[in-house]
């Protein structure tokens, strides 16, 4: 049971999005959440819409890969919906008891759930096309402006890649660990909330214990390998930006543009 | 010239211990102290530049102690330890010293950094700053060099023990190391594993003249050694060619130590008035003493 976690859901694929340089798609998504957050009208919806089918398009992650992050985050967005359509305040369309809708409360809950769907969709176009460890690369690497003013960018990804080398195994030692417990007459299965939960100390402790001395040992084989932090270290291999990330910076800041063109200059209602 | 292409080497002792004393201290919540344990007790050792040498011990003999002084992971206490030629008590020698000899631990996974195997042998490369390029073909040759080649892609947790314990000598290989440690290598593998790496360890040390310094408690390893040094309580109580260590079985005994079942039973023939030379180390030899015992009677 416990294997079947996967973690960052990466789609292996040979794509055009699949080669494109980490820091392109955190950019370009972060670029991506301010459009969806700042678009108004119906021309904006199009030019969002176009792009992020475009987009999925050409990462070949089949579709229905995509909609399953949306699976969820189904309550949230009702809930969002439900309060927008009867709590907005506006010119009544209809009413019955004591709610009523209003015009500006129908459109505000459409809005929102495209909003919603359009975010979760986007930012798992990246997460399926880029594996943890370019991710974590790409942090690195797009934050390392950060370390001048003291923030451990190089220490913060290193965590991030080596929490991400050490999950699987975890995973297996507790396995382990459930397995000799149960054998010794544990219950993990039984009880109401409380009882499981107490029930889980036999297996946090030692799991705990284990991880402790894990760290301690990397630790030692980390410094045994010379590693002293960020500071004179190379890179086995160093982002480098292609021809294609710079075409794909241009066409997610000519989306922005057109995005904020109409929010600016096109009346439109909506 | 050595397998590095860095000149050529004098015959020299690239780990020199004099006097090393290695003291644990415990100090209770006030800072004093509580107890102290010594894990080395006055060490003198000297280990030639291209041997292999094996260390043996019972637990809490001291010598994963000894490899972590080798390492600089542990400063000594008191006395002196050179590694080729740098005092590891100095601050500026801690890299050096620790690019020089490599060191290989006991569990695989907890010594695996990166979640793909080239990544983790390019890892002390990166590290001590070799610029790109040179980190590939330095990858490439460590693991030729201990057969990981086909596995370059994997990831560490779908690979074996002995598997693991390889790409781990890999990326200490590929630091260039004069002296590769192997802190019990073994102790959590399987036997086909526990064949791989030791094999392994003897291929670098021929084919690339690395010293290797494999501490172990287990005797079959140690047959193929240059020198044995056996250590009890902190000190070096034997040293010597495995033929001389083994012929010491009662000594050995006395340090709670195995000896490979072949000696015991080329002694016990011994002692029943069969006429086999001391210090029979494989089976082979044993099969031929065997023989010409009987020839002679």
């Amino acid at each position: 049971m416990l294997r079947d976690i996967t973690l960052g859901q990466y789609y292996p694929a040979d794509s055009v999005i699949h080669k494109l340089d980490p820091r392109v798609k955190l950019f370009g998504t972060m670029l991506y959440i301010i459009s969806l957050f700042c678009f108004r009208g119906i021309v904006a919806l199009l030019a969002a819409t176009v792009f992020l089918f475009a987009v999925i398009r050409l990462s070949k992650v089949p579709f229905r890969f995509m909609v399953k992050g949306l699976r969820t985050i189904m309550i949230l967005m009702l809930i969002t919906a439900v309060f927008n359509l009867f709590l907005t305040p506006g010119e009544e369309l209809v009413s019955f008891w004591k709610l009523k809708i209003t015009a500006e409360g129908l459109k505000n809950a459409i809005v929102m759930a495209v909003r919603l769907t359009y975010l979760i969709l986007g930012t798992s176009v990246m997460t399926l096309t880029t594996t943890p460890n370019q991710l974590t690369d790409g942090l690195e690497k797009a934050l390392a402006p950060l370390s001048k003013i003291g923030v451990p960018v190089h220490a913060i990804a290193m965590m991030m890649s080596i929490a991400l080398r050490f999950i699987p195994i975890l995973i297996e030692e507790t396995d382990k660990i459930m397995k000799a417990q149960m054998a010794r007459g544990a219950d993990f299965e039984t009880g109401n909330l409380i009882a499981k939960v107490k029930n889980m100390i036999p297996l946090l402790v030692p799991l705990f214990v284990s991880a402790f001395r894990r760290a301690d040992d990397l630790a030692m084989a980390m410094e045994a390998r010379c590693y002293h932090g960020g500071s004179g270290r190379t890179k086995m291999k160093p982002l480098r930006y292609q021809k294609r990330d710079g075409l794909a910076y241009l066409t997610v800041t000519a989306y922005l543009g057109v995005v904020l063109v109409c929010r600016w200059f096109l009346p439109w209602p909506m | 010239m050595d397998a590095w292409g860095r000149g050529t080497v004098i015959c020299m002792s690239i780990i020199r211990a004099r006097q090393l004393v290695h003291e644990y201290i415990r100090r209770d919540e006030e800072g004093n102290v509580e107890s102290i344990s010594t894990a080395l007790d006055h060490v003198d050792l000297d280990v030639k530049q291209g041997d292999f040498i094996a260390i043996l011990g019972h637990n809490g003999s001291g010598k994963s102690t000894l490899a972590k002084h080798i390492n600089a992971l542990l400063t000594p206490s008191e006395g002196t330890l050179y590694v080729d030629g740098m005092d590891t008590s100095a601050e500026e020698n801690i890299f050096p010293v620790r690019q020089a000899a490599g060191m290989v631990f006991q569990n695989p996974d907890n010594q695996i950094i990166a979640s793909v195997v080239e990544e983790d042998v390019g890892f002390g490369p990166e590290n001590i700053g070799v610029p790109t390029e040179e980190i590939w073909r330095r990858v490439e040759e460590s693991l030729a060099a201990v057969g990981m080649t086909k596995y370059r892609h994997h990831s560490p947790n779908k690979l074996s023990g002995g598997q693991k314990q390889r790409v781990a000598i890999a990326g200490v290989v590929a630091m260039q190391p004069k002296c590769i440690v192997l802190d019990e290598p073994t102790a959590m593998l399987d036997p086909n594993g526990r064949a791989d790496v030791i094999r392994t360890a003897h291929e670098l040390n021929r084919e690339k003249g690395v010293t290797i310094i494999l501490i172990t408690h287990y005797m079959e390893e140690v047959v193929d050694a240059d020198k044995v040094f056996v250590m009890d309580s902190g000190k070096v109580v034997m040293q010597g060619t495995p033929r001389q260590i083994f012929s010491q079985v009662g000594k050995l005994k006395e340090y709670r130590l195995d000896v490979p079942q072949v000696t015991i039973l080329a002694d016990l023939l011994r002692q029943s008035g069969i006429n086999i030379p001391i210090g029979v180390l494989t089976r082979q030899e044993l099969v031929e003493a065997v023989l010409r015992a009987a020839q002679i009677s």
